[in-house]
């Protein structure tokens, strides 16, 4: 089971090569409710045995297609959820068994950015206690200056604090939530398909603002989705995942000009490409080889 | 992009900007209902500073005035008594049962709903369990009970009606919850590093505020029945306080030869029943969030 | 209006015309949502609109099949072939005879698009039933052939499929069993609003096949609304662009997306190409964001956000092209050959 809880300050020194992110053989199952008296209700296996690591600084990214665990993985590594199984080191600390109310060093340290840009603002509070909440919960200062501050990072300016969520767009939306993930300043940022629920062109200018953040403060990216030209534009690294596990891992060219495993290749196949559309590709070459 | 101002987002089939407030224009309901709502209010008001006559004086003299009668424009009852002044001074009776009730119903139902929602299941299950007992009591069967224990009078009977109230807003404030639980904003707040208790207040809270005021206003409607009930039966508000219900009680016994004795005080509760009734519908438009998502 | 359309659209030659839109205006409370939207569709062709928000794409799709609110005011006309009267003003009676059988939609969210009460067979035979009257199948013979286009839709045991509710059933079988509705009744022309942008990527590419199949099969015409320009690119032969209500450029697909015209089908193919840009680097964007339903400027409907606009572009750019199947609107529209 899950290794024996660290204390909550930071103790272990952080070597420049300590990974930000260090996933062991990590599982989750899930009880279904059951359906009759005498038999308990069937396990779903979420993760089967995840394993990888996420240097510093580094873009990495998290491909598949619906339950293939990607969500999940995400809640784990952000302390949202615990294991059944295997370990999350987040900076050398281990995350992975610790009650939710010792986990205040990883709130400053990882933050993340929804998919959903309405479900993911609170609709009954303004922009600016929105953005400052991370400040509240871990009690830093200085919190009108830093919303401000973090407002105009993101395109936005302060006068957009005082309106509610509903009163911008969805790519406005999601920039306030990226300005709400950088509050407490952390080092790594989590990013669950920030992009693919916005169109096209407000997704080029939420890229460019995301790419232009984690390069100018240093951030480790761990950049989840199923679309993949996105991934292949943003990261560095890109693990693919299929029904709880990763099946392929590698450098983000590497893995589309070659990719190994069979699901990968399915995957790149399907995905409609202009490129290749203007080559002369249809809806039946998505398909390729039935599988 | 700071420098032009913010645009107001399309919804999803081109139909015209958002309102500035997470609503629909109030309709017809909310505005009638209002206004009932308020002509209550506004008759208790008055009935502080000025009525008439005094509800309560007897004046042998003066009985069974009929209706346009020029001391008395809506007559008076068998004792004498001026049937407009006690509409004015009942209708006091009649918000401060209102208040009461649904103040003791949402005091103790709304945080239960919320810890019921939020706690594991181990808790919870059983809160849930223990309100769906009270409702094994029926409203007014608790306030006669209290009134054999206490001793009859408004302020008790209400506060039964309050107590009975109480599962009608722990399962409307749970669902609520249960909903709020399970949306990304709260999971955002959990990762900002929000405790529970600072989750249920600043999140949970206000985002069932907009079911708990429509609750209210039903459970008023409720309340004004149900002391007009129980003052009907003699269990609510005592003589010589003027009420509604006993207005209604008290003109049982004369209904064929003046009917008015039981009409004026009966469309008076009616209403003021539908006037909480559609304001409760108004408001529940009023608050139902128009999710219109743009891209 | 057009010659066609004045004869009825009632003809039966080969190369008929399926839908003819011309100057459809949809006006809602005091926005003007659609301007004079004006294209038309062959039998077999698959014709694509692109769009985002607020461009009046899914509206248009609605007017197709006079699913616009009551409240809205429409001009113009909208045609489509063996149906004698225009349904821009057709009473719902008329439109009901029309839908499910000459234009048929597959929406986006398959879960709404089902009634989740009634088994995924039964819907599919009564739309069967419903446009047969007393002359057609029935119930047996409809629930028949139910499970034969249930087959046709690739679902394995289509027979048991048949006999089960939309949610024991994933996302892309919904979107099967919402296409087999839509194909029932061999319509002349089917809508599809996205119909695949809720979709798995490998599911996608299952259902989008199918689609084109579907369609093939009975030689009817497709419109495909989107907002994804390679599904577009992938799926049609002809593309529609819209922004700001009205259409800006039309053609070929390969036309279009190899030699962009408007200024707006240029930003959104140059901001839409990931694989060109930098790895991790700057994308090229349109500035500003699309304005809200009535914040339209006046004149080119595009020239808040464009940074070739002069003052010759505060008046209507005219429609540069042979016809409204091809060109585009613009005073200084690019020039310059995509790579």
């Amino acid at each position: 089971m899950t290794t024996p809880a660290t204390p909550t300050t930071p103790t272990t020194p952080t070597t420049p090569t300590t990974p930000a992110i260090s996933v062991r053989d990590l599982r989750r199952d899930y009880q279904r409710p059951r359906s009759s008296l005498r038999q308990r209700g069937p396990v779903v296996e979420a993760l089967k045995g995840v394993s990888f690591e996420v240097a510093r600084g580094e873009r990495f990214g998290i491909v598949g297609e619906s339950g293939c665990g990607k969500s999940t993985l995400m809640r784990l590594l952000a302390g949202l959820d615990q294991p059944t199984g295997g370990e999350v080191q987040v900076e050398g600390q281990t995350v992975s068994g610790l009650p939710e109310k010792q986990l205040g060093f990883l709130r400053s340290s990882l933050q993340l950015v929804f998919q959903d840009p309405m479900g993911s603002l609170d609709p009954r509070m303004r922009v600016r206690d929105i953005v400052a909440e991370p400040l509240v919960a871990q009690r830093l200062p200085g919190r009108k200056a830093r919303v401000a501050e973090l407002l105009e990072a993101v395109g936005l300016g302060a006068e957009a604090g005082s309106r509610y969520p509903h009163q911008f767009s969805g790519g406005q939306r999601q920039r306030i939530s990226i300005a709400r993930a950088l509050a407490p300043k952390p080092s790594i940022l989590l990013a669950d398909e920030p992009v693919s629920a916005l169109d096209v062109s407000v997704r080029a200018q939420v890229l460019n603002l995301i790419t232009d953040l984690v390069s100018d403060l240093g951030l480790t990216l761990v950049f989840v989705s199923h679309d993949l030209s996105v991934v292949r534009h943003v990261c560095e690294r890109v693990a693919v995942m299929c029904d709880g596990e990763i099946v392929e891992t590698g450098p983000t060219q590497q893995i589309f000009d070659d990719p190994q495993h069979p699901y990968t290749q399915r995957l790149l196949r399907a995905a409609p490409s202009m490129r290749r559309a203007l080559a002369g590709a249809g809806a039946a070459d998505l398909l390729g080889d039935p599988s | 992009m700071s420098a032009e101002p913010l645009p107001r987002p399309v919804g999803a089939m081109g139909v015209g900007p958002e309102p500035a407030r997470p609503s629909r224009r109030p309709g017809a309901s909310f505005f009638v209902g209002a206004g009932l709502v308020a002509l209550v209010v506004l008759m208790a008001l008055v009935s502080f500073v000025w009525t008439p006559h005094d509800p309560t004086f007897v004046d042998a003299s003066a009985r069974l005035r009929p209706i346009g009668d020029p001391d008395y424009p809506l007559g008076t009852d068998k004792f004498g008594r001026d049937v407009l002044s006690q509409i004015l001074v009942g209708a006091r009776t009649t918000l401060f049962v209102g208040l009461v009730a649904v103040g003791v119903a949402g005091l103790v139902g709304v945080p239960l709903g919320i810890v019921a929602a939020m706690a594991p299941r181990r808790i919870g299950e059983p809160l849930m369990r223990g309100i769906d007992l009270l409702l094994a009591f029926p409203a007014l069967l608790l306030a006669i009970m209290f009134s054999a224990v206490y001793g009859g009078s408004t302020l008790v009977a209400m506060v039964a009606i309050g107590i009975a109230s109480v599962p009608s807003f722990v399962r409307v404030v749970r669902s609520g919850s249960l909903q709020v639980m399970s949306t990304e904003y709260v999971l955002a707040a959990r990762a900002a590093g929000r405790g529970p208790g600072a989750i249920g207040l600043h999140h949970v809270l206000p985002n069932v505020s907009g079911l708990v005021i429509v609750q209210a206003s039903v459970s008023f409607a409720i309340a004004v029945l149900a002391e007009a009930a129980l003052s009907f039966l003699g269990f609510g508000t005592p003589p010589p306080t003027p009420s509604w219900g006993r207005m209604l009680q008290e003109s049982q016994e004369l209904l064929f030869a003046a009917p008015r004795l039981a009409i004026v005080p009966g469309v008076a509760i009616a209403l003021a029943v539908l006037g909480f009734n559609l304001l409760g519908d108004g408001l529940r438009d009023h608050y139902d969030p128009r999710m219109e998502d743009r891209r | 209006m057009s010659a066609v359309a004045a004869q009825g659209l009632s003809t039966h030659s080969p190369t008929s015309r399926v839908l003819d839109v011309n100057g459809l205006d949809v006006r809602l409370g005091r926005f003007h949502l659609l301007h004079d939207v004006t294209f038309s569709i062959d039998r077999g062709e698959r014709v694509g609109l692109i769009g985002e928000s607020g461009s009046g794409k899914s509206l248009t799709s609605l007017a197709m099949l006079g699913l616009l609110p009551d409240e809205a005011r429409v001009a113009g006309s909208i045609r489509l072939a063996g149906v004698t009267y225009d349904l821009v003003g057709a009473r719902e009676r008329d439109l009901a005879a029309v839908r499910g059988r000459d234009v048929a939609m597959v929406f986006q969210e398959p879960m709404t698009a089902l009634n989740p009460t009634m088994r995924v067979g039964d819907q599919v035979a009564e739309v069967i039933t419903v446009h047969s009257g007393r002359a057609g199948p029935d119930r047996r013979a409809a629930r028949a052939r139910a499970v034969e286009l249930l087959d046709q839709v690739g679902l394995p045991d289509p027979g048991d499929a048949a006999k089960a509710y939309p949610h024991q059933l994933s996302g892309g079988q919904r979107q099967r069993v919402v296409l087999a509705i839509a194909l029932a009744n061999d319509p002349s022309l089917l809508v599809c609003d996205e119909p695949t942008t809720a979709l798995d990527v490998t599911v996608q590419a299952r259902v989008l096949d199918l689609i084109v199949r579907g369609v093939a099969a009975r030689d009817a015409a497709m419109l495909f609304i989107t907002h994804d320009l390679s599904v577009v690119a992938t799926v049609c032969e002809r593309v529609l662009v819209m922004y700001g209500g009205r259409i800006v450029e039309a053609g070929s697909v390969s036309e279009v997306f190899r030699r962009p015209r408007h200024r707006y089908t240029q930003g959104l193919l140059a901001a839409s190409d990931l694989d060109s840009a930098p790895p991790a680097g700057r994308l090229p964007t349109i500035r500003g964001t699309v304005p809200s339903a009535g914040a339209f400027p006046d004149g080119c409907v595009f020239r808040s956000r464009c940074d070739h606009a002069t003052e010759r572009c505060a008046t209507v750019p005219p429609w540069t092209g042979p016809g409204p199947g091809e060109g585009f609107a613009c005073y200084h529209p690019a020039d310059e050959e995509r790579a």
